[in-house]
């Protein structure tokens, strides 16, 4: 067995799950709750050093009965190891993890862009926003798979409410924020983000 | 929009003190009694928005940039509007089928998009490719590797106000354009590989044009490094820009050049070789300070060492068939299909059931000009995959940006930005 599921297995016992090996590589389901001090020590531990992320996804499979997956794909640059390190959630359960941004501030996106494709919220991500969807795009999350192919609203609806979208739909509440400061901000786009408006136009009627 | 991160606006009420991230916040000034109102920028602090149509953004990136005077106190950048759903779109197709989508992801090195994407499905296939089908994906490889570096070089220049290695840079890309198309038939959508093989084999005279490309390309080389490398201009624009430490370059994941450039001598070809890397004869350049002025050398070295390596490949290209003997994902020729039941079938099968993969899941990264570019497939045993995850090596570049340029002036965050060698096709996907 990998090194690295017997090092984890010794030092966490029952937050390890199942282990799987396959086409050379390996990869080691955990429990999401100890997947924060799982991660810090797969980084820091002396003889794991996985000190490089290289990509976070999720899996989600036409098999609605199987759980979602958050998929981390780890590498030790000095020991040129790899390792796949995977949390199950229960999609009928809160769709919830912890983030590992403070170990690894390349997740940052990686994590955005996972909470925008499939709703899994990172817990403790400083900026946890849709970032290859707009802010307030309003028909879920494209790559699950219950998710239509060409979206839930029709291309007209969808013409129509990105015609109809304020200026401010444009800008993250960060930015509004730094522009109220500077007293930028016009007050008919003040008028409607007083009254808790972003711009969008709401769904289909 | 998240319920986990309430950031409410604070209307009216301007706080002074500091924001959520711990940044001071700066409260307007207010007008002096008497005078009519106007627009209080509050001292010299502007919002600019650059972009999303912006020719020094490479393509529609948007950055919102906080500026003092003209040094930039934060960038925010904002993408997705190139956003097309190819890992969606990936789930509805046959694994040949998603070859011509990674041609649209990295418009710049089509060729090494299809290489990867073959390698990942045969690696979850189990195939083995045959001799000169590997040497020909290390040609196709280090000729998107020149033709990426090349394109970053022209625009990295023209962001800079040196026009003419733009020139020289795009028209040495034309004859590797002319290359390409001699070969696939396309200049951009190549769609060059097939699961097991190759779309086709070179056509005549393409090693001997190649050859003479790899002859005379390091003399555009050298008279670009003549224009820049010791120019005080392009040295002061770049020199100090954009420093990434080799820990910080680890920590946000950065890849490729902008990796090797902060000190990090890690290259997949070296590293964990696959074509078989490992038997030719190239160097790695990897840089010290980790800034712009280092990014360009290192992709200057890079350009040199390609063409190191495709003098090599002609060298040694063997004779031999381009596609594995294995009817499962070949397709029979087009005379035995008519003639042959047996060929027929799998002929039929393959066209209207498409390759199936086994049940699994495969991780597979190669070195892209950009950086690392990984293909992760998950498959339930059917002919299209379960997920299809593009690890873009851009995007993941990209978010470094706005640690790269605070506290620098607004004029370096293009030169930053240009650094970062992105390709919106593939960080939108």
């Amino acid at each position: 067995m990998n090194p690295s599921a017997e090092g984890l297995r010794a030092t966490f016992g029952d937050a390890i799950g199942r282990v799987v090996e396959a086409r050379g590589e390996t990869t080691v389901f955990v429990a999401a709750a100890r997947l924060l001090d799982i991660m810090r020590w797969l980084q820091t531990a002396p003889d794991q050093l996985y000190n490089y992320l290289v990509d976070v996804t999720a899996v989600e499979y036409r098999d609605r009965e199987r759980p979602l997956e958050v998929v981390y794909q780890l590498r030790s640059l000095s020991r040129r190891a790899n390792l796949r390190v995977k949390v199950e959630l229960d999609p009928r359960g809160e769709l919830a993890v912890d983030s590992v941004t403070p170990l690894w501030a390349g997740a940052n996106w990686l994590e955005r862009e996972v909470y925008d494709m499939f709703g899994i919220v990172f817990a403790g991500h400083p900026d946890l926003r849709r970032i290859l969807m707009w802010e307030t795009y309003a028909e879920g999350h494209p790559l699950r798979k219950d998710f239509p192919l060409r979206g839930r609203f029709s291309r007209s609806e969808q013409v129509r409410q990105a015609l109809n979208a304020n200026p401010e739909a444009n800008y993250s509440l960060e930015e509004l924020s730094i522009a109220e400061a500077y007293g930028e901000i016009p007050s008919d786009m003040r008028d409607r983000l007083r009254r808790g408006e972003r711009g969008d136009v709401g769904g289909v009627e | 929009m998240s319920a986990q991160h309430p950031r409410t606006i604070e209307l009216e009420v301007a706080t002074p003190g500091v924001d959520a991230q711990g940044r001071p916040v700066r409260v307007p000034v207010p007008a002096p009694a008497g005078l009519p109102a106007e627009p209080d920028l509050g001292g010299e602090h502007l919002l600019v928005n650059l972009g999303p149509q912006h020719p020094a953004t490479h393509g529609v990136l948007r950055l919102v940039v906080e500026l003092d005077g003209e040094t930039v106190i934060r960038v925010i950048p904002h993408i997705g509007y190139l956003h097309s759903g190819f890992e969606k779109l990936g789930e509805y197709r046959h694994y040949n089928q998603i070859i011509p989508l990674t041609d649209r992801t990295d418009y710049l090195s089509p060729m090494a998009n299809n290489v990867c994407l073959a390698m990942a499905v045969e690696q979850l296939m189990g195939i083995t490719i045959t001799p000169r089908c590997t040497v020909l994906r290390v040609i196709a490889c280090e000729m998107s590797r020149i033709i990426s570096h090349l394109v970053w070089l022209g625009t990295t220049s023209i962001d800079l106000g040196a026009f003419t290695p733009f020139l020289w840079a795009f028209q040495e890309r034309e004859r590797i354009y002319n290359l390409q198309e001699q070969w696939t038939g396309a200049r951009l959508t190549t769609s060059l590989t097939r699961v097991g093989g190759m779309l086709a084999d070179i056509p005549n005279g393409f090693v001997e044009n190649l050859r003479e490309f790899t002859r005379t390309f390091p003399k555009t080389l050298e008279e670009i490094d003549r224009v820049l490398t010791r120019n005080a201009v392009w040295a002061g624009r770049t020199q100090g820009i954009g420093v990434m430490t080799a820990e910080e370059a680890i920590n946000y994941s950065l890849s490729g050049p902008m990796l090797r450039a902060s000190g990090v001598p890690w290259d997949l070809r070296k590293d964990q070789p696959y074509l078989g890397y490992e038997t030719y004869d190239f160097e790695v350049p990897v840089g010290e300070h980790g800034d712009v002025f280092d990014r360009y050398l290192v992709r200057l070295e890079e350009c040199h060492q390609a063409n190191r390596i495709l003098a090599q490949a002609l060298d040694r290209l063997p004779d031999g068939p381009i596609n594995v003997d294995d009817p499962r994902v070949i397709l029979p020729p087009k005379s035995r299909a008519m003639s042959d039941m047996e060929a027929m079938i799998y002929h039929f099968k393959q066209v209207m059931e498409g390759v199936k993969a086994p049940v699994g899941e495969t991780y597979c990264g190669i070195e892209n000009p950009k950086g690392e570019l990984g293909y992760y497939f998950v498959s339930d045993g059917t002919a299209k995959p379960v997920r299809w995850r593009i690890r873009p090596p851009s995007f993941i570049n990209l978010a470094a940006i706005s640690k790269m340029a605070e506290g620098h002036l607004l004029s370096d965050l293009i030169a930053i930005n240009a650094s970062v060698d992105i390709v919106m096709g593939e960080i939108d996907r």
